[in-house]
């Protein structure tokens, strides 16, 4: 039978303020891992959650991303003719859109930030169901009246709802506010093509993408096959969850590898502090290893029991850094989009899965730091141990 | 009947031949025990003395398992123990030996129920009959209105009788009683012998005892004495009963 838990736990609270030094060492590690790993995850939903499956984004062969894309009247009128493509009162359910950078004085900062402004056709609410108008009412076509989303009205200074703004060239009145449900959307400002286009200085006939709203999800194959096969142009057709979830993934790697960096960094620390902790277990406590061995304890129940011991520091430590970073859940934040260098708001999101990735790190970190002082508890001369002080 | 020439029948309940042990310090041996004989019969009470680093401690560790010889060997009931693994030999103290420490060796933090009990963790008894043994021993020790009390809040001799009681929970086949009074007043001590003795004399129980004071070796029926490694002298009769 094992040696009783009753006497870790009891020895650990006898200890406990190295007990807390090691719990607290951990749970600071645990906590800043979590919290890079949220960052990453809600950047990465955050971009994914903009793609609808029955969308498709189509853009010039070869361009990685709207910026560097170019697409013509000509080639949007063969995709409204593409077979899979929702249809409704106004026809083929195509957005051609254009995509230009504008800067704007940052809320509460000395900087400006770079915001997306996109031109979109009347179409583009219906092409995109999940966007609601929560203020205000649409641009209307041919004047230079802007839609800015939620995140946007709250992030810049002078682009609330009724303010008037100058970029382009133009002079712009917000005239009314989205939520698109906390996808990239939300950091955008939309306006009407034509005028954006005439803003900008832009050839009439080009656009920079056209989504098209497909009759299902299924239907992208024949649509894609289709345009494609098709000699009169030269495009990429992406379903949009895939297109913006190839955005996310730069960032989403440069968070996760740094934070992970950090982490191992901090977790070294952390398992010294836990090494620390059991191996001054261990020595205050040699006549009682040497006493619970004399009486018949094997090695096997002194390892483990240290162990244990070890793990159960770990636990309340994760447990702690894991409760400690739940507050971040939902907390926005921004960065540039490096495939758009422009300013995306987002939110960390802590999910199960990062809490228990969380608690595993914990845990490792506790066997780590756990197993060379239990193996030393073992191992130490009972004869001599026994007439320890 | 306990003899120290090597000449026991075979029948004695601890038997030790040739036992040496040498420990070597910075490329020096020093030979703590040497060719030492020894036998002990079932219910016997031996006391060992000697001068410090006569090797009375290292003898207990050597007849306890809890260290093993560079020569000789000792065997306890039919067991030679000086050839098990460390594994059957952790299982062996667990059955058949009782230890007494000087310091008490209680655990800080468990309650002195819960200090008997830890034996009794490594048999297949069940949660009420390890609590029946504990009550028990406890009462065997005149500490049953104590098991609730954490060494801390007991006295030095209340300590050392939680320790006893540790010891003769599992009804092992002999006890090793290291200065068992070495860190108690007097009148403690003798409440401490008393008991070691009824538990000779009432419990049949073998008791082999190192120890310093000639008070404490007095109430031996047997008192050998260790010199330089060697049982020097022949057995001497403790006090008469």
């Amino acid at each position: 039978m094992a040696i009783p838990l009753i006497y870790n736990v009891r020895s650990l609270r006898a200890r406990w303020t190295s007990t807390v030094v090691a719990v607290l060492g951990i749970a600071g590690t645990v906590g800043v891992f979590v919290a890079m790993l949220s960052l990453a995850r809600g950047f990465e939903a955050t971009l994914v959650a903009s793609g609808s499956a029955r969308n498709a984004i189509v853009r010039r062969a070869g361009a990685t991303s709207e910026m560097d894309s170019s697409v013509t009247l000509e080639q949007v009128r063969v995709v409204e003719d593409a077979p899979g493509v929702e249809r409704g009162d106004a026809g083929a359910l195509v957005s051609p859109e254009v995509v230009v950078i504008a800067s704007f004085p940052l809320k509460g900062r000395d900087t400006e930030g770079n915001a997306q402004v996109r031109g979109v056709s009347p179409k583009a609410l219906a092409v995109r169901p999940t966007v609601r108008i929560v203020a205000g009412r649409v641009f209307q076509p041919g004047l230079t009246e802007l839609l800015v989303g939620r995140n946007v009205a709250a992030s810049y200074v002078g682009l609330e709802l009724g303010r008037t703004v100058r970029f382009g060239g133009g002079t712009w009145t917000v005239v009314g506010v989205f939520d698109s449900g906390g996808t990239a959307y939300d950091s955008e400002l939309w306006c009407d093509f034509s005028v954006l286009r005439q803003v900008y200085q832009r050839p009439q006939h080009l656009f920079q993408s056209a989504t098209a709203r497909l009759a299902s999800p299924d239907a992208l194959t024949g649509f894609k096959d289709a345009l494609t096969a098709d000699p009169r142009v030269t495009v990429q057709v992406d379903r949009e969850v895939d297109y913006y979830a190839k955005q996310s993934r730069q960032l989403t790697t440069l968070i996760t590898v740094l934070g992970s960096i950090v982490a191992v960094v901090m977790g070294i620390g952390a398992v010294f502090g836990a090494l620390n902790t059991m191996y001054s277990a261990v020595a205050e406590r040699a006549r009682e290893i040497a006493t619970l061995r004399a009486l018949g304890f094997g090695s096997g129940s002194i390892v483990l029991s240290f162990i244990l011991e070890a793990l159960g520091i770990a636990l309340v430590g994760g447990l702690l850094g894991c409760v400690a970073v739940l507050p971040l859940n939902g907390l926005t934040t921004g960065t540039i989009n490096w495939q758009t260098f422009s300013h995306l708001a987002f939110a960390f999101r802590v999910t199960p899965l990062l809490l228990a990735w969380g608690l595993l790190f914990a845990l490792l970190m506790g066997l780590v730091g756990g197993v060379p002082p239990a193996i030393r508890a073992a191992r130490a001369r009972i004869a001599v141990a026994l007439r320890e002080l | 009947m306990v003899r120290i020439d090597g000449q026991g029948n075979g029948n004695s309940l601890i038997r030790a031949r040739g036992l040496g042990k040498t420990y070597q310090r910075g490329g020096e041996a020093t030979h703590v025990l040497q060719g030492l004989n020894l036998d002990v019969d079932a219910g016997d009470f031996v006391a060992f003395m000697g001068p410090s680093g006569s090797g009375k401690t290292t003898l207990l560790n050597l007849l306890g398992g809890l260290d093993v010889p560079t020569a000789g060997s000792v065997t306890v009931a039919g067991d030679e123990i000086t050839r098990m693994s460390a594994r059957k030999l952790t299982a062996w103290r667990a059955r058949h030996v009782g230890f007494v420490f000087q310091m008490y060796n209680l655990i800080p933090v468990l309650t002195a129920f819960q200090n008997v009990e830890l034996p009794l963790l490594l048999t297949h008894l069940s949660k009420a009959e390890r609590r029946r043994h504990v009550e028990t021993a406890l009462a065997v020790v005149g500490l049953a209105d104590r098991m609730h009390h954490y060494p801390r809040q007991l006295s030095g001799g209340q300590e050392q009788r939680v320790g006893i009681a540790r010891a003769i929970v599992a009804d092992p086949t002999f006890l090793l009683c290291d200065e068992p009074t070495g860190d108690l007043d007097r009148k403690s001590a003798d409440e401490i012998l008393g008991l070691v003795d009824r538990l000779v004399t009432e419990h049949g129980k073998t008791v082999l005892m190192v120890t310093h004071d000639p008070l404490a070796a007095e109430r031996a029926r047997v008192v050998l004495h260790l010199e330089k490694g060697v049982l020097v002298d022949t057995v001497t009769a403790g006090r008469a009963r």
